[in-house]
């Protein structure tokens, strides 16, 4: 190859080929990207990849650092500073969605049900580029009762019956027809029910001669789902203009149902219910969802903290393949020492507990050891392993002597 | 120093277990039968709760047991034979799950014999690797052989256990239900074998069921419940002593009746009596029962009181510990120290001491300490001898004697002074930073002083915060504090890869003004601000040389800054031109820095300030590090401040000035803005407003309001800073980013806007209106909350009856929220805190579960990121390039 000669991605790749393992992926992707981009000749892009190599051993983090205490107080600090209530608008102004730090304690303490459960739905193939086939799918998701559709269902005592009586703009408007609710009432009308169509009245006979069950079956009717998906409340559909296609957001989640929709695409749709994903999706995604909630809460507002901070309390949630809370319940509850559980919450539960098991305290951790005073914690500069050898000392003293005496 | 290292023992670790009886008798120096604690001549009753045998705490009282004196005494401890078994209340839960889950006559766990081995053998595998699942699958055992109504060993039939809560148990029997005592639950306990108790996750060798009832009560030594003399000389006895006098009344009684034949009644009502004082000794809180109280009505602190919660044992005793050598006071600011230095007054210098070995090289320099004494200032107020003894210098009549006697190995005392490293915290101690090393500098007067740059860090101001200082006393500490924790390791934070510690507020203007276009500085000023820049060296050849020499603010700077640095970046005055010029800009809003001189751009909050990633400041100490980068903020950033003394910068009501024309024509948007409003009102009356999907008429209407006034103090704002140029120092101050923002000035010269309540407009109060200076129904602007006035002109009564409202919302937030989120990071460090980075690069807990493979995915530490990223590469491709062509 002729010195002067432009380098191209391959020679690049080549340069950068002894520290392959070093470097992480994506900071190989970038130089190659870069490098290559600025047309430099071999002998320059030798000296940056040489260079970026060494800066990077630079920002190495150093052995025994305590990163968990820095990420919870990277998280920590800046949370005094959050605003406690926020019920923002994530583009759609008609949603609501929970944020600041009643947001970031749902997140930590891994609730089951969120506050504002939300659905980010998107569309595959065409559904993602026509509105039409978009709003389709939006009433496929959004769930419709009886009672949505109809004008009014009245309960007619004497003959044991429920009238119906549909209305019929509504009915157009989320696509369905007299003969979904009559196959929804089919579902619950029972052997001896009956069901009579009058155009758009419903009569629905239930054979019963219980005016008290009479009543429930009214319950039930009015709530009968007829089209949608159990817990979607609304779904709209959103223009994304960062990726030009459309998008429905929805107020509920159901990932597991949604995603058994025609038109969703099934890789890309999330919710906001870190265990629905764990459920659906696995405990890997569980992970990343914690990242990207957590990461959205900071950065709504406008706080600096480093990806790495969030990655590591995500990795101590689901790190034995379950979601635990940063919490009594979980990651701290679940220490392995007496001492550091009897320290954080339920002192006394821990001692008896502890008592009956037999259980041995190994003080490895950090309060453990603070506790018992001895003057290493196994961290930072603590964890160095080193004896000295005690004849080493007596000679160091002899020459202490010696000066002393001269 | 090292004569001790032989003796030193570690605590290689902690058994939990229960005390089986013959252990308490053992452990115990003498039983207790008498429930006095001291006789008429105050001397402790032989075989009483208070018995000399049982350690000391009365100042110069030898222990009985162990021969010493207070400090030295361990304390022992006591038993007493109790009258009748009762049930330990703690663990009666226990005694609970294992009645059910034993057979009553034979003893051995309800279920089959093969069932048990299986449990036990799981129980065994899952021992190493995961004990707490071994308990859950314990219960989960346990659990299972509840539901066996016959033993499956000797085919007895079982009968169901009730238990009430704390410590009666019953057996519903088919003749009905007859209570459990004691005696025969400790009976069946007894005849559980080891063997079955394995397969329950327990473990017999240190607690056998047995043993949780009670036959023998240990009696906590004396240091454990101290008497405490008042000064009235009134005695005043321990909860627990007062507990156990109870315990022992009734206990005795017991034990005659049962002596005496008494009947069953008699004997069963002292039963449950003792079986109550025992209870409440353990834990004064058990639900069920009234807490045993003192003689005020106050409810006795006993054992489990003790340890429990945040003053408790636990957290308070032993997680957290109280401290010598600590100082505290007020803190003031002191621009002229170093920001690794802290002004410490000569008053707490003189009782803080550094322990200061003698050798053949210092021994003249601590003679001349010991001279001095602990009452003049660079002096010293103790020596310890080379076997441990220590002279208390105040009490020495003839120092001089005393400080020829010393000989190296002796330890003295000495005040501390210019240099030593101390810790220096402010709380809440949220992050590392708050708790820095400083080099101590002994000023006069009475408070701590501290650079402004550390304000950050440590979040303080000095509306009367008050700061702890720390003196580290081993060598070891004082390194680690030194290499570690001087404030200048800390200027890049771990939280987001930025220097947390920078310009703020005035050094940000004094910047600004500084580096200005329009700054020309004669000799005298130029050298002034070079000599606060603490740089050494000539004059550079100045900008202006007719009429004379002038040196412009730029030129300072770069004398400053280093032959090879480069820089280039936006300031905070850009105005976002829609094609930027670059460094062509016409407002000076480009910095560019070649080859260490600032040639356009003045410096302001995007080059200097803290918490800001890649400005000029962070990539100044990227690129030299930190120890230059200390020398950095104590020089130029000095001069910042010392160049707005001499500009005498400062801002009065002329800065807030706007011409009467601006004012109508915010009249005038106002107006408007009214007349909107009530159009939409009366549309929204009539039914011309379409409510937006999802939500009802009224809500459509209110966020329809809320757009119409949002917009409008936005345009009061664009009107009023029109007429607000960089002339005006309030101005300079929000445009830099010094301090404050362009709202701010629009809500003293405009007007103020809408309060809120909730994130909604205010609506509460009377009916149907929120204040009675409305007319019911109205929902206009003006009646609900929004406020037409400024701060300039002032508020109107209703106006700042609103703003206080908001303004209490507010404080009630920052108060619920600080409480939410200081226990959500107390729970995050109790989850993370055994985390590390192993020697692998791995993140691992102390007890060795691998967390990450490597730490963050790509081993980088924030604090040493560009912002996150590991490396710039852009920028190094750009260095390497400029290096070949130069």
């Amino acid at each position: 190859m002729v010195e002067s000669e432009r380098v191209t991605e391959d020679v690049v790749r080549a340069l950068i080929e002894p520290y392959i393992h070093v470097l992480p992926k994506r900071l190989v992707e970038e130089i190659v990207k870069r490098v290559s981009s600025y047309g430099l000749t071999i002998e320059v892009a030798r000296k940056v990849v040489d260079r970026i190599v060494g800066e990077y051993l630079n920002s190495l983090v150093e052995p025994g650092e305590a990163v968990g205490m820095i990420a919870s107080q990277s998280i920590g600090e800046p949370s005094t500073q959050m605003t406690l209530r926020t019920f923002h608008f994530a583009g759609v102004r008609e949603l609501n969605v929970t944020l600041g730090l009643p947001r970031l304690l749902e997140i930590v303490d891994a609730r089951k049900t969120v506050a504002t459960p939300i659905m980010e739905v998107y569309l595959s193939g065409e559904y993602a580029h026509n509105r039409e086939l978009a709003l389709e799918v939006a009433r496929e998701l959004e769930l419709t009762t009886i009672e949505n559709v109809s004008r009014a269902i009245t309960v007619d005592y004497i003959e044991y019956s429920i009238i119906v009586e549909l209305d019929p703009d509504i009915l157009e408007n989320r696509g369905i027809s007299p003969k979904d609710i009559i196959k929804a009432l089919n579902r619950i009308k029972g052997k001896k029910g009956s069901i009579i169509v009058d155009n758009l009245t419903i009569i629905f006979k239930t054979g019963l001669e219980d005016a008290i069950k009479l009543k429930r079956i009214h319950d039930r009717v009015r709530s009968l789902r007829v089209k949608g998906i159990k817990g979607i409340r609304r779904a709209v559909v959103r223009y994304d203009e960062k990726i030009n296609e459309y998008k429905i957001i929805t107020e509920g989640s159901n990932l597991v149902a949604a995603l058994s929709i025609e038109g969703v695409d099934h890789r890309r749709t999330i919710t906001n219910n870190i265990y629905e994903i764990a459920e659906v999706l696995g405990i890997e995604a569980a992970r990343a969802a914690i990242i990207r909630e957590m990461r959205n809460v900071l950065e709504e507002q406008g706080l600096d903290v480093d990806i790495r901070h969030i990655i590591l309390v995500a990795d101590a949630m689901t790190l034995n393949g379950r979601i635990r809370q940063v919490g009594r319940h979980g990651v701290a509850g679940e220490k392995p020492s007496v001492l550091a559980r009897a320290a954080f919450e339920v002192t006394v539960k821990h001692l008896v507990d502890s008592a009956v098991r037999g259980e041995v305290d190994e003080l490895r951790g950090v309060v453990e050891n603070v506790m018992v005073g001895s003057r290493v914690v196994p961290l930072g500069t603590g964890i160095v392993k080193l004896l000295m050898l005690y004849p080493a000392l007596q000679s160091m003293d002899s020459v202490d002597e010696e000066l002393s005496s001269s | 120093m090292f004569q001790s290292i032989e003796e030193t023992k570690t605590v290689g670790g902690i058994r939990f277990g229960i005390l089986s009886p013959d252990l308490i008798r053992a452990l115990s120096v003498t039983q207790i039968v008498i429930p006095e604690t001291y006789d008429e001549e105050g001397i402790p009753i032989r075989g009483g709760p208070m018995d000399r045998r049982l350690g000391t705490v009365e100042p110069g009282v030898r222990c009985e047991t162990c021969g010493n004196f207070v400090t030295l005494c361990p304390g022992h401890f006591g038993h007493v034979e109790l009258a009748r078994p009762v049930i330990h209340p703690l663990f009666s839960k226990n005694i609970y799950t294992l009645l059910r889950a034993t057979c009553r006559v034979c003893g051995r766990l309800l279920l089959s014999e093969d069932d048990i081995e299986n449990a036990r053998r799981r129980a065994k595998n899952l021992e190493k690797r995961w004990p707490l699942l071994k308990y859950k699958y314990g219960e989960a055992v346990a659990k299972k052989a509840v539901k066996n109504t016959t033993c499956p060993h000797c085919q007895a039939q079982q009968y169901k256990v009730r238990f009430e809560k704390p410590y009666t148990f019953y057996e519903e029997r088919d003749s009905g239900s007859v209570q459990l005592r004691p005696t025969e639950i400790r009976d069946r306990l007894e005849r559980i074998p080891n063997h079955d108790l394995e397969a329950l996750g327990l473990d017999p060798e240190s607690a056998r069921p047995e043993w949780m009832v009670l036959t023998v009560l240990p009696v906590p030594p004396i240091s454990v419940r101290p008497t405490i003399t008042l000064e009235t000389g009134m005695r005043s006895e321990d909860d627990v002593t007062h507990k156990l006098v109870d315990l022992l009344r009734v206990n005795q009684r017991l034990k005659e009746s049962v002596e005496e034949g008494a009947p069953q009644l008699v004997v069963d009502d002292l039963w449950s009596l003792l079986q109550y004082h025992v209870a409440t000794m353990f834990d004064n809180e058990l639900p069920g029962i009234p807490p045993a109280r003192h003689r005020s009505g106050r409810p006795l602190r006993t054992i489990a009181q003790r340890l429990k919660g945040k003053e408790g044992r636990f957290r308070g005793s032993l997680a957290g510990k109280r401290v010598d050598f600590s100082a505290r006071t007020v803190v003031s600011p002191d621009p002229k120290l170093s920001i690794n230095e802290v002004g410490v007054p000569i008053e707490v210098a003189r009782v803080l001491v550094v322990p200061e070995k003698v050798t053949v090289w210092n021994i003249e320099e601590m003679r001349e300490l010991v001279r001095r004494g602990p009452s003049e200032y660079p002096g010293a107020n103790y020596i310890v001898r080379p076997d441990g003894g220590r002279i208390d210098l105040r009490f020495v009549k003839d120092r001089n004697a005393v400080a020829e006697a010393l000989k190296p190995g002796y330890i003295i005392e000495r005040h501390l002074r210019d240099g030593d490293i101390v810790l220096f915290n402010r709380q809440p101690s949220l992050h590392r930073m708050s708790i820095m090393a400083h080099r101590v500098k002994v000023l006069p007067y009475k408070t701590f002083r501290l650079n402004l740059l550390v304000c950050t860090p440590y979040n303080a101001d000095f509306d009367g915060d008050e700061m702890n200082l720390h003196v580290p006393q081993s060598e070891e500490a004082r390194a680690e504090a030194r290499t570690l924790m001087l404030v200048q390791e800390q200027i890049l934070s771990p939280r987001y890869g930025a220097p947390i510690i920078g310009g703020l507020h005035d050094y940000v203007t004094g910047a600004y003004l500084l580096t200005r276009k329009d700054t020309l500085l004669d000799k005298k000023r130029a050298s002034l601000l070079l000599f606060e820049a603490e740089y050494e060296g000539s004059l550079p050849q100045p900008a202006i040389l007719k009429p004379g020499p002038y040196w412009t603010g730029k030129q300072l700077v770069s004398t400053v800054l280093n032959g090879d640095f480069n820089y280039e970046g936006k300031a905070s005055i850009c105005r976002k031109c829609e094609a930027c010029l670059k460094e062509l800009c016409p407002y000076d809003a480009y910095v560019v820095v070649r080859d260490g001189s600032l040639l356009v751009g003045a410096l302001d909050k995007n080059s200097i300030a803290s918490q800001v990633p890649r400005t000029l400041l962070h990539e100044y100490l990227r690129r030299y590090g930190v120890e230059k980068g200390a020398k950095f903020l104590d020089g130029l950033f000095k001069t910042f401040i010392v160049y707005l003394d001499i500009y005498g910068f400062t801002m009065g009501l002329d800065s807030l000035e706007v011409p009467t024309t601006a004012l109508q024509e915010i009249e005038k948007l106002t107006n408007k803005a009214e007349d909107e409003v009530e159009q939409l009102v009366e549309r929204a009356k009539k039914g011309g407003l379409e409510p937006l999907p999802g939500r009802t008429l009224e809500d459509t209407l209110e966020q329809r309001i809320l757009e119409v006034l949002s917009r409008t103090r936005d345009r009061a704002g664009e009107l009023a800073s029109r007429f607000a140029g960089m002339g005006r120092e309030a101005v300079i101050m929000a445009r830099t980013g010094a301090r404050a923002n362009m709202l701010n000035i629009t809500q003293m010269v405009a007007v103020l806007g809408q309060q809120s309540l909730r994130g909604e407009r205010i609506k509460r109060g009377f009916a149907g209106r929120v204040l009675p200076h409305f007319k019911w129904g109205d929902i206009g602007p003006r009646a609900r909350g929004f406020v037409y006035s400024c701060f300039k002109r002032g508020l109107r009564p209703t106006e700042f009856f609103f703003h206080a409202m908001a303004g209490r919302e507010g404080l009630v937030d920052t108060a619920v929220r600080t409480a939410q989120s200081g226990y959500m990071y107390r729970r995050l460090a109790n989850a993370l805190q055994d985390f590390f980075v192993a020697y692998d690069g791995s993140v691992r807990t102390s007890e060795g579960f691998l967390v990450q493979f490597r730490y963050g995915e790509d081993g980088v530490d924030p604090a040493k990121s560009d912002h996150g990223e590991p490396v710039n590469v852009e920028k190094i491709i750009r260095e390497v390039m400029a290096e070949k062509g130069g």
